[in-house]
């Protein structure tokens, strides 16, 4: 065993001392906010609460969920993120089946249409006014159908089908007499499992913390994403109306307590997955990593 | 009839041009006839007379906007931002993931991996409001701490100069733990005998990284470089429209929201699609003039 030098050693300090700092950098402020949420409206609003919760009260909690708004936000979000994640994985695995064969003729030209697609748009207002057109501004279909298809997924899909199942197995079927159709059904499905779920938590996650598309053409509160209700609460000031609380100065203190509570309401459901779900993710990025 | 392979291989195949047909139409609508409704910006668009029964006005819009006073504002703090995020935010994930890479596996590692990973899952409206919350003149973290070393309290978001760190900063805070994994997966790639010969050759850790682990990782550094450009009209435009308030705007307001501001609060369509094209275009130059670049020096490029 090679003893390490000097220079070597101080450099692993250096690089503890360096990794010690990005996680604290990342860690404190999410602490600040958990600690915040769980504190006393009091404390909060005259500044003593650090990283460690000051009088413990689940107040902040209370007042979020009984809220009409947000619980209505929540439920909404909850609908686009399961309707737009089944559409959205169906959609793209028609496109990368396809892609993926190689007898697939003119699957180049189609591959450069869509790529190009992230390269160059038309904009804002010339989508907004094909969204129009089709008579979708205001319903539910707004947020699901305009951006159904991420071109970055399908370019994933494409090169897992392509590489990671083997040749044989399709060919195998087609002797067999299998139609695309019962090759997609009962091949790829139950095979790419893994590429399937990467694919469709992303989607889902995406969908679950997107307010843009609600803000240009919902007009509805009642159809509302829980994104675009947290940013009228926690980015624009307006008051929830839920709130029929005596004074106005116990009154401020508790709006300023509910933006904490609700910035954990609305994370912690995507954090809660994220450990189970991170080691597939990685997986999926370095699929995505392969030049196809 | 006598028909070439090709031909046969389609009809065969007929299946599967069923299946793309869904997703094609999709591409088609909701992608490329945009790109053709972009005409507008050339346009006098009105609703009555439709898309293509509006009257050609030439450049007209385009040079209303090139002679507007903010248009060297818009462009020059579109530019200052893109630019100032790529270079902050392009070397820390790959010091990052250089360093995750020294640590023996093990709790630590995990750990700094875990919770380094996880802001990226935060939506943008929750980093934006915990930027908020955090730098809040009154009750915020920062100015707690400013505090204690005496330094009476910013409103940092009230102050236009502060605007760009906030904007960078806050998204390194939210994104280097990701992009330090695809780093990491590409040191995972590196071949092992390079190491080997590096030990044999005496190198030190230092060495080591700037010898095998930095060329290791160049391709998908350029990759990621390239995607980077491309990103950033689109990816600048939602965080920078919520971090901004009536007193950062002039240093918030950029290309993006001016867009939506013409295009959706005042309804002028034309004028904001020009502008909007002005942007696209602009990126798609920027894209190919980088991944020129990244190919002459690096040898891998997108296309």
């Amino acid at each position: 065993m090679v003893r390490e030098s000097r220079t070597d050693r101080l450099f692993m300090v250096a690089v503890y001392v360096l990794l010690a700092t990005f996680l604290a950098v990342v860690l404190l402020p999410l602490l600040y906010i958990l600690a915040s949420s769980l504190s006393d409206p009091n404390a909060v609003s005259s500044g003593r609460v650090t990283f460690w919760p000051v009088d413990f009260t689940l107040r902040g909690f209370q007042v979020a969920l009984s809220d009409p708004q947000i619980l209505v936000g929540f439920g909404n979000s909850l609908f686009y993120t399961a309707v737009g994640t089944f559409v959205s994985v169906s959609l793209t695995l028609m496109l990368a089946y396809p892609l993926s064969r190689r007898d697939f003729v003119g699957g180049g030209l189609l591959t450069r249409m869509i790529v190009f697609t992230m390269l160059f748009g038309g904009g804002l207002i010339p989508t907004y006014l094909v969204v129009k057109s089709l008579g979708m501004i205001d319903t539910r279909w707004a947020l699901i159908v305009p951006n159904a298809i991420a071109v970055w997924q399908v370019i994933i899909a494409r090169t897992y089908l392509r590489h990671s199942i083997p040749r044989e197995l399709f060919e195998a079927a087609e002797i067999d007499g299998a139609s695309h159709f019962r090759v997609l059904w009962s091949i790829v499905l139950p095979l790419a499992k893994p590429m399937i779920a990467v694919i469709a938590l992303v989607y889902a996650i995406s969908q679950w913390n997107s307010y843009f598309d609600a803000l240009l053409y919902l007009k509805s509160d009642d159809l509302y994403p829980l994104q675009l209700v947290l940013r009228n609460i926690l980015v624009l000031n307006t008051q929830s109306n839920g709130m029929d609380v005596a004074t106005a100065m116990e009154r401020q203190q508790l709006a300023d307590l509910l933006k904490y509570s609700l910035i954990v309401i609305s994370t912690v459901p995507v954090l809660l997955i994220y450990p189970f779900v991170a080691r597939h993710f990685t997986k999926g990025l370095m699929i995505g990593s392969v030049k196809g | 009839m006598a028909t070439s392979p090709r031909l046969r291989r389609i009809r065969r195949n007929w299946q599967l041009y069923l299946l793309v047909a869904v997703p094609v139409a999709y591409f088609a609508i909701f992608k490329y006839i945009p790109m053709a409704n972009a005409v507008i910006a050339f346009k006098d668009y009105s609703v009555l007379d439709g898309i293509w029964g509006s009257e050609w006005v030439g450049f007209r819009h385009f040079r209303a906007f090139f002679d507007n006073p903010v248009f060297w504002t818009l462009v020059s703090n579109t530019f200052i931002l893109s630019a100032y995020f790529l270079l902050a935010s392009f070397p820390i994930p790959i010091i990052l993931a250089l360093a995750l890479n020294e640590v023996r596996r093990g709790f630590f590692q995990r750990t700094v991996q875990l919770v380094t990973y996880a802001p990226y899952f935060i939506s943008t409206v929750v980093v934006v409001s915990m930027t908020i919350l955090i730098l809040s003149p009154s009750v915020g973290l920062a100015n707690d701490a400013l505090g204690l070393f005496g330094i009476p309290s910013i409103d940092f978001l009230g102050n236009p100069d502060y605007f760009r760190h906030i904007y960078v900063w806050s998204d390194i805070w939210q994104t280097a733990g990701y992009s330090a994994v695809v780093y990491m997966a590409a040191l995972s790639g590196v071949d092992p005998g390079l190491y080997e010969a590096a030990r044999v050759d005496g190198a030190s850790r230092l060495q080591k990284i700037i010898h095998v682990d930095l060329p290791g990782i160049m391709p998908t550094a350029a990759i990621i470089l390239i995607l980077g450009v491309g990103n950033i009209m689109a990816v600048g435009f939602e965080k920078a429209f919520l971090l901004q308030n009536p007193l950062n705007l002039s240093k918030s307001e950029i290309i993006a929201t001016y867009t939506y501001k013409t295009g959706l609060l005042n309804a002028d369509f034309s004028q904001a699609t020009a502008v909007g094209l002005f942007n696209s275009a602009v990126n798609l130059v920027l894209l190919i003039v980088v991944n020129r670049v990244a190919k002459r020096v690096s040898g891998s490029g997108l296309w």
